[in-house]
């Protein structure tokens, strides 16, 4: 069969290419909406270095999204079933580690084609059902399990439940790790330390909001979660340096294209803990699905979601992405490619 | 409300005579490494509203078809195709197909039948589902893309008598898409001399003066017909990550 994927050929240049799609072993997914990253603005604007560029592209961006089956010979799946889709391919599973930092692993979106396409072909194991969510919340499973992935890697490392966790930045990442946090360990104090008073303020279900500028020279926690990325991201470091209690651990969820300097003696003194976590594997993406099911959990995501409407041509894709790019809000659309 | 049955129709009818290379029907022909009539039942049967798949076949091919069916078709991709003996004309290929249809399956006012060359592989997704939701509000559906040659009209290939208005003009792709019953009543109100004229289906809601809705094709949608149309097939499908 032939299919077809929108590809980026370079930045602010789509091309369509057709390709064959083979029907024996993979899972066929229509992909039904699709949710923005800022990955892929990355990409998109050609943010990324040229030798980045060069490598990666052409290629389908978007590695968030939901879908339908419409073909399964393993049969574990029947047609038409809502699934959302994994982008990691790892080459195995090896028990004790977590697949998305193995060697070898690819990332759709990340030097092969993303979701923009007709049809994805994946291992029934990268396809995870959902039920009772609605399609345009079910487009940020993806994200989503990034948060849940962060609150894996802390888990892993904490003696006892935590008394007070502080979360950096007050961008969608951080509003879905606090929301993340909050189901996790209903009963601890959640901080989230901002910029913008606008964006601070959607944060209904935390203790406290502070401006990163204005944090009180008491506040202490015993762990955080770095949710700024890009510059920002060595500001809010010191920040959480400063402010985290001894021996807490700092989970490092924001990207940055840059090398920044950061207080290692009191990293030293304090005996801190650094994590980087990135992406997120199986296991999250099933905690995600079964988050989203929670009616007051897809109406707090209501708040930070932008619909754009149907995308079925390659204008429209650049709409969407001009859009996103001065828009509050985390960008999801209709699919109909 | 009634609910709706969508059947699908693959036409299959050509005998290879426009091709000159071959006595094989271009349906039958190689792209990449499966005919180019599989690609095109595959895409088709993604489309979790069809009940069956009819595929209108030549009679001279019908055993060779069923062998490559066989062949290709997953086993239970295969179960969703019947095959139907073709006739003539596409608009005869059309009738038998019905004629099969109303014998076997269930026929009534909500049923539609979404028809598709078989040489047209590229066909989308969306230009599927889009024929279907559009036939929820039309009789009659057809899919299409604007013209981008001046069209030019002329009788007698000699002289042009017309030129158009370009925005006006568009191509016929296929899939079109009717409601099985209004179809049935129009086709059968036509003498013999409009039957003759008939291209394709649309035409006989056209001659009775009823209203026909567009779906937006793609130009990657090609009909397979020539040599050319076949390299320029191949020639898309080059660099594909197999």
């Amino acid at each position: 069969m032939i299919s077809q994927s929108i590809q980026l050929l370079y930045p602010n240049f789509f091309s369509v290419s057709y390709y064959k799609v083979e029907m024996k072993d993979k899972v066929l997914i229509r992909p039904d909406f699709l949710a923005l990253c800022h990955a892929d603005q990355r990409y998109y604007q050609g943010k990324r270095s040229a030798e980045v560029l060069r490598l990666k592209l052409p290629m389908a961006l978007i590695h968030e999204a939901c879908g339908r089956v419409v073909f399964d010979p393993s049969g574990q799946f029947n047609q038409g079933q809502k699934v959302v889709m994994i982008p990691n391919d790892p080459p195995e599973i090896v028990k004790g580690y977590y697949e998305n930092y193995l060697e070898g692993t690819g990332f759709l979106s990340s030097g092969r084609d993303g979701f923009m396409r007709e049809i994805v072909e994946l291992r029934p194991d990268r396809v995870v059902p959902y039920y009772d969510i609605p399609e345009k919340i079910a487009a940020i499973t993806e994200f989503v399990s990034v948060a849940f992935h962060g609150v894996e890697r802390l888990k892993k490392l904490l003696p006892n439940e935590p008394n007070h966790v502080a979360v950096y930045g007050d961008g969608n990442l951080s509003f879905t790790q606090c929301l993340v946090l909050r189901y996790s360990f209903p009963n601890i104090k959640i901080s989230v330390i901002g910029k913008h008073n606008e964006k601070l303020r959607l944060f209904s279900f935390v203790d406290n909001k502070y401006f990163l500028d204005q944090v009180p020279k008491d506040l202490s926690f015993e762990h955080a979660f770095e949710c700024v990325g890009g510059e920002g991201s060595f500001d809010a470091i010191n920040s959480i340096i400063e402010n985290i209690k001894p021996q807490g651990n700092v989970i490092l969820m924001g990207v940055s294209e840059y090398k920044g300097a950061i207080n290692t003696r009191d990293i030293l003194e304090k005996g801190l803990i650094f994590v980087g976590s990135s992406r997120s594997g199986r296991e999250d993406f099933i905690k995600a699905a079964e988050f989203l099911q929670q009616p007051r959990i897809q109406s707090a995501f209501e708040l930070i979601l932008r619909y754009a409407g149907d995308v079925s041509s390659i204008q429209d894709i650049h709409q969407v992405f001009k859009e996103d790019q001065s828009m509050p809000g985390k960008t999801v659309f209709k699919w109909g490619y | 409300m009634k609910q709706r049955r969508y059947y699908a129709a693959v036409l299959a009818g050509g005998s290879g005579k426009r091709m000159k290379i071959s006595d094989l029907p271009k349906q039958f022909l190689m792209l990449e490494d499966k005919p180019i009539m599989i690609h095109t039942i595959e895409k088709c049967l993604l489309i979790e509203e069809f009940e069956v798949l009819l595929l209108g076949m030549n009679t001279q091919w019908m055993s060779y078809a069923d062998d490559l069916l066989k062949e290709y078709l997953d086993p239970a991709q295969r179960e969703r195709v019947i095959l139907v003996k073709g006739g003539d004309s596409r608009s005869d290929t059309i009738e038998m197909i019905l004629d099969h249809l109303e014998k076997h399956y269930t026929v009534d006012e909500n049923s539609v039948l979404v028809t598709h060359d078989a040489v047209r592989p590229f066909v989308s997704l969306r230009i599927l589902s889009e024929n279907i939701e559009m036939s929820k509000m039309h009789e009659m559906v057809d899919t299409v893309i604007p013209a981008h040659d001046t069209v030019v009209i002329s009788t007698d290939g000699k002289l042009i008598e017309d030129i158009p208005v370009r925005s006006h003009m568009f191509l016929g792709q296929t899939p079109q898409t009717f409601n099985i019953r209004a179809y049935r009543e129009l086709y059968s109100s036509l003498s013999e001399e409009e039957v003759r004229s008939l291209t394709d289906a649309c035409k006989v809601f056209i001659l009775r003066n009823k209203p026909v809705a567009i779906v937006r094709g793609d130009e990657a949608n090609l009909k397979i017909t020539t040599v050319k149309d076949l390299k320029l097939a191949r020639a898309l499908l080059e660099g594909s990550d197999d």
